[in-house]
């Protein structure tokens, strides 16, 4: 009798851990979903390292590209660096805005960064960090992409690329404002 | 049997939560405006959430730049009279869940708090059905079983051997 019933006993009891672990695997514990998706995008308003007020305000209608970013963020930063200009340069007269915060940094090296890959859309420093937390930002990059009505639509976790911006800028586009 | 155990273990889950949550009634009766604010509340509601660019550490304890802007803003947000539910909720409403260092009592992550309570609920449940198994079965199957020819042949072989 007993031999029967631990026959199912021990699928019974094992069946589920495995289940589980084999959920838990299969996550990356460092690909957290954004509750912010969908959501109005938080206002903020910085200075940029040019000088010029810089807020999310002054952008309404377009459609906004937020990068967060940092010079020590190696390598990811500096991979995507290149696309992020050629993405501006691509979609600066479509109706799309690259913003560039940067957050956690020194502004000397953050400076040299941005000479370094000619970065010639609007960047600000973020010195107390609370544009970061407003968008839960848990490290860098971050890019978030923001609709023409203001709403967070989709993040993009690491180095951005030409392609996923392109899809993502596109599909915003697309929408009717 | 189980279900009163798992129903136990339910209860006690439930009023861990309370416990969790007894901070906020009180805090939320509206405090004045720029209050002074108190360093051990601060670290109160710090040490529950997770600091963001760390692995495993509360923003209590990381020495890193972010977990220090992170307790500036508790600081500044408990001084605007939030209370610390209210300060933890902001945190959640941006990163999620995640954010928080105990997972929350409900949803999926209620499992966490109810699995081990259950899990030790059958384990006793088992336990104490095959204890009971152990001590019965001889009693019961024992010396009836036994062919009276083959006792009467190990009796006899056993007063041999003593000879």
């Amino acid at each position: 009798m007993s031999a029967s019933r631990l026959r199912w006993a021990i699928p019974a009891a094992v069946i589920p851990v495995l289940v589980l672990l084999a959920y838990g695997f299969k996550t990356d514990p460092r690909e957290v979903p954004s509750p912010l998706l969908g959501r109005p995008a938080a206002a903020f308003s910085l200075t940029t390292f040019a000088g010029t007020p810089l807020s999310l305000e002054g952008l309404r209608g377009k459609v906004v590209m937020l990068n967060f970013w940092a010079s020590w963020c190696i390598p990811a930063c500096y991979e995507e660096a290149p696309a992020l200009e050629r993405t501006w340069q691509a979609y600066k007269d479509k109706g799309v805005t690259v913003v560039g915060v940067n957050i956690q940094d020194k502004e000397a090296a953050a400076r040299e960064f941005l000479s370094r890959f000619e970065h010639s859309f609007p960047n600000a420093p973020d010195p107390r960090g609370r544009v970061a937390v407003d968008y839960g930002v848990y490290g860098v990059p971050e890019t978030f992409f923001i609709d023409s009505r203001g709403r967070v639509r989709f993040k993009h976790v690491g180095a951005l690329t030409d392609n996923i911006a392109r899809r993502h800028l596109d599909a915003l586009l697309k929408e009717p404002s | 049997m189980t279900r009163g155990l798992a129903g136990a273990a339910l209860a006690v889950a439930l009023a861990a939560g309370v416990g969790w949550a007894a901070p906020a009634p009180a805090a939320t009766q509206p405090a004045p405006a720029a209050t002074k604010v108190d360093e051990q509340t601060v670290r109160d509601v710090a040490t529950q959430l997770r600091c963001v660019v760390c692995q495993t550490v509360s923003v209590a304890d990381s020495p890193s730049e972010t977990a220090n802007q992170m307790r500036a803003i508790i600081r500044e947000r408990l001084a605007a009279g939030d209370s610390p539910a209210q300060v933890l909720a902001y945190f959640v409403e941006r990163y999620g869940d995640w954010i928080l260092l105990s997972p929350p009592k409900s949803g999926f992550t209620l499992l966490v708090w109810v699995v081990p309570f259950v899990g030790l609920g059958i384990g006793l449940v088992l336990v104490a059905i095959t204890v009971r198994r152990w001590s019965r079965a001889p009693q019961a199957a024992g010396p009836s079983q036994l062919d009276p020819a083959v006792r009467e042949r190990i009796r006899r072989e056993m007063s041999e051997t003593d000879r």
